[in-house]
């Protein structure tokens, strides 16, 4: 009985948001002031040739830390519950690899997934992509010879080290133009040319730090999954 | 701008697709297959929209990274059928 309201209270608030989206503002016509301009000022201040980095790591910086720690939040609860994995070792090693065309994928796919997330998180700040895309890409490469050889697994102290150290340079930076410019997280060094590949500051240096915790963080959860499910 | 409307009708039917097939599959992996096939064509309207970093971001996390965490936990609760079973002695395989 209960549900059958709570339905219709869906239903009845989601034709109100759709009613209020589409008659309180047309469409393809935004009124928004602040984009247009960020639009216009970013690529000479900030100096990055992308300008949603610009905005995520110079505008909104603080909010980028904010989701860096409700990652790393959802991260340590998932070890806090999945992270039993001291008595099974046995179990682990005991583990089949998977089969030929997994491993042979696995062992071609490794360096290439490396590239690639390296290089959307070095390019973050001059072409579409950046810390989170790559750190997802990269955890990828670190899940996949795991699921192709189960009993080699990657440490997970040495992944907590990463993602401490990665959040450390983050916040390290921060301070840094705190102390050096009178706010939280400003870009440093300058802007430089835009459009090469040490322009824009710290924001190069800041999204790497981002990719390299995002990745090891993702790497660690999904590795907490594969492991110990024939156990317990 | 035709080649631009026909890709979209092609993702359009393909989401749609992929969205039913993930209720309506009694097979989980299958039904976490068909969600990740779900966020590749939302990617692909954000690339025709012009929005190729959330496009990026929806290829990774979508069709990547939640397609292999849903099958993981599926993995997990025991509720991964595969076809040829093995061993009968497994706990996981009685359920469902």
């Amino acid at each position: 009985m209960l549900t059958r309201y709570g339905a219709l209270l869906f239903a009845a608030g989601f034709a109100f948001l759709l009613f209020v989206l589409f008659t309180s503002q047309p469409l393809g016509a935004p009124t928004m002031l602040a984009g247009q301009a960020v639009l216009n000022e970013a690529a000479g201040t900030v100096g990055a040739a992308n300008i949603v980095t610009a905005v995520v790591l110079a505008y909104r910086g603080i909010d980028t830390l904010g989701e860096l720690s409700i990652l790393f939040a959802a991260a340590t609860a998932v070890g806090l519950v999945l992270g039993r994995s001291h008595g099974t070792d046995a179990a682990a090693t005991a583990r089949e690899p998977g089969g030929f065309i997994l491993r042979a994928g696995a062992d071609l796919l490794f360096p290439l997934l490396l590239v690639v997330g390296f290089y959307i998180i070095v390019h973050g700040h001059l072409t579409p992509g950046g810390g989170f895309q790559g750190g997802v890409v990269l955890a990828a490469a670190f899940v996949l010879p795991v699921l192709a050889r189960p009993s080699e697994t990657i440490s997970h102290s040495a992944m907590a080290w990463v993602e401490g150290l990665a959040g450390g340079v983050f916040i390290v930076t921060g301070l840094l133009a705190l102390a050096v410019d009178r706010a939280f997280l400003t870009p440093l060094l300058g802007t430089g040319q835009l459009g090469t590949l040490l322009s824009a500051g710290t924001l190069p240096l800041l999204y790497l730090a981002v990719g390299l915790k995002v990745g090891a963080e993702l790497a660690n959860l999904l590795l907490r999954m594969t492991e110990e499910e024939s156990g317990t | 701008m035709a080649w631009t409307d026909l890709i979209v009708l092609i993702m359009v039917v393909l989401v749609l697709i992929g969205a039913g097939a993930a209720l309506f599959l009694k097979n989980l992996l299958a039904a976490a297959v068909a969600t990740a096939l779900v966020s590749l064509g939302v990617s692909v309207f954000f690339v025709i929209l012009r929005a190729p970093d959330v496009a990026l971001t929806e290829a990774a996390v979508g069709a990547g990274l939640s397609g292999l965490l849903l099958a993981l936990a599926a993995k997990r609760l025991g509720l991964w059928r595969i076809e040829i079973q093995q061993d009968s002695e497994d706990a996981g395989d009685s359920s469902c």
